[in-house]
């Protein structure tokens, strides 16, 4: 079986040529396609739906803008999420007059690699809860990461970039995106921990 | 082959997940895995949440942001350039 990236693969290269060569409609296909994925991980990374949607639309105007500047060396989806992620953390940081939204802050202190939650889970959780329950679950366990975790972990796991593209997108280091990740995902694993833990194994159960 | 810490493994976890460590750390943290009951939890459950992730599709884009968006697209090429 192909993994999931595979089996979704599309050809794009076709659509960004007529594009490019100014085709309006082929730039509009390209827009159908991956507005979704935009809007979902500038609402990721800003936490606001408002900001969100201006994320999407100065992303899909900055591309059509630049679109002869698009080499092609990468693909357009990775190209227009790193405008999506630029143009989200402007977003972040003009909300937070504080300085916890910089990605470069020193965060390798290890101390979020630390396990305190060690319970089995049921064998398929997520039949627990219907559909819009496990979207609540999923999207509040990314919220409530740290921006310099989550926005590794939406580009890595949820859009499933590979770890060089999130390091171009985040302008980060290889080591540093893996070192992020790594924490997100054991955060994560905590967090999703108290929804999806076999039952009858909750010492806590009482609460 | 020396045996790995319930730390190493930890660290080894997220390459192991993304199929990127070498055979050999690979072998090592499958046996440590084997044998460590509290780390296999941790690795299994680690798993988990990333196919729960990873299987999450985008809800659509709700029909005005959708439309705002094609008419900024619209307003931008009647622009002259």
């Amino acid at each position: 079986m192909l993994p999931p990236t595979q089996t979704e693969a599309f050809d794009e290269l076709p659509l960004v040529e007529r594009a490019r060569s100014g085709d309006d409609s082929a730039f509009t296909d390209l827009v159908t396609r991956y507005e979704r994925k935009i809007f979902r991980l500038a609402k990721h990374i800003t936490q606001n739906e408002e900001d969100a949607e201006d994320v999407l639309q100065e992303t899909f105007l900055k591309a059509y803008s630049h679109l002869g500047e698009f080499q092609g060396n990468s693909k357009f989806y990775t190209w227009i999420v790193r405008i999506a992620v630029n143009e989200s953390l402007m977003k972040l940081r003009k909300r937070k007059t504080d300085r916890t939204v910089s990605l470069d802050e020193s965060i390798d202190t290890g101390e979020e690699t630390v396990v305190r939650e060690i319970a089995v889970w049921e064998d398929s959780p997520e039949d627990r809860y219907s559909q819009e329950e496990l979207r609540g679950i999923l999207e509040k366990a990314i919220d409530s990461l740290r921006p310099a975790f989550r926005t590794v972990f939406v580009l890595r796991d949820v859009e499933e970039l590979s770890t060089e593209e999130t390091a171009v997108a985040l302008d980060l280091s290889v080591p540093a995106v893996k070192s992020r990740l790594l924490r997100a995902r054991l955060q994560l694993r905590e967090k999703l921990t108290r929804f999806f833990r076999r039952k009858g194994d909750d010492v806590f159960a009482y609460l | 082959m020396s045996l790995l810490t319930c730390k190493d493994f930890l660290s080894e976890l997220s390459e192991y997940l993304d199929e990127t460590t070498d055979p050999d750390i690979r072998r090592r943290v499958e046996v440590h895995v084997s044998e460590c009951p509290n780390c296999f939890v941790v690795f299994d459950t680690t798993k988990k949440t990333l196919q729960i992730y990873k299987g999450m599709e985008p809800q659509p884009i709700p029909q005005d942001v959708h439309s705002r968006l094609m008419a900024a697209l619209e307003k931008r090429r009647s622009r002259p350039a």
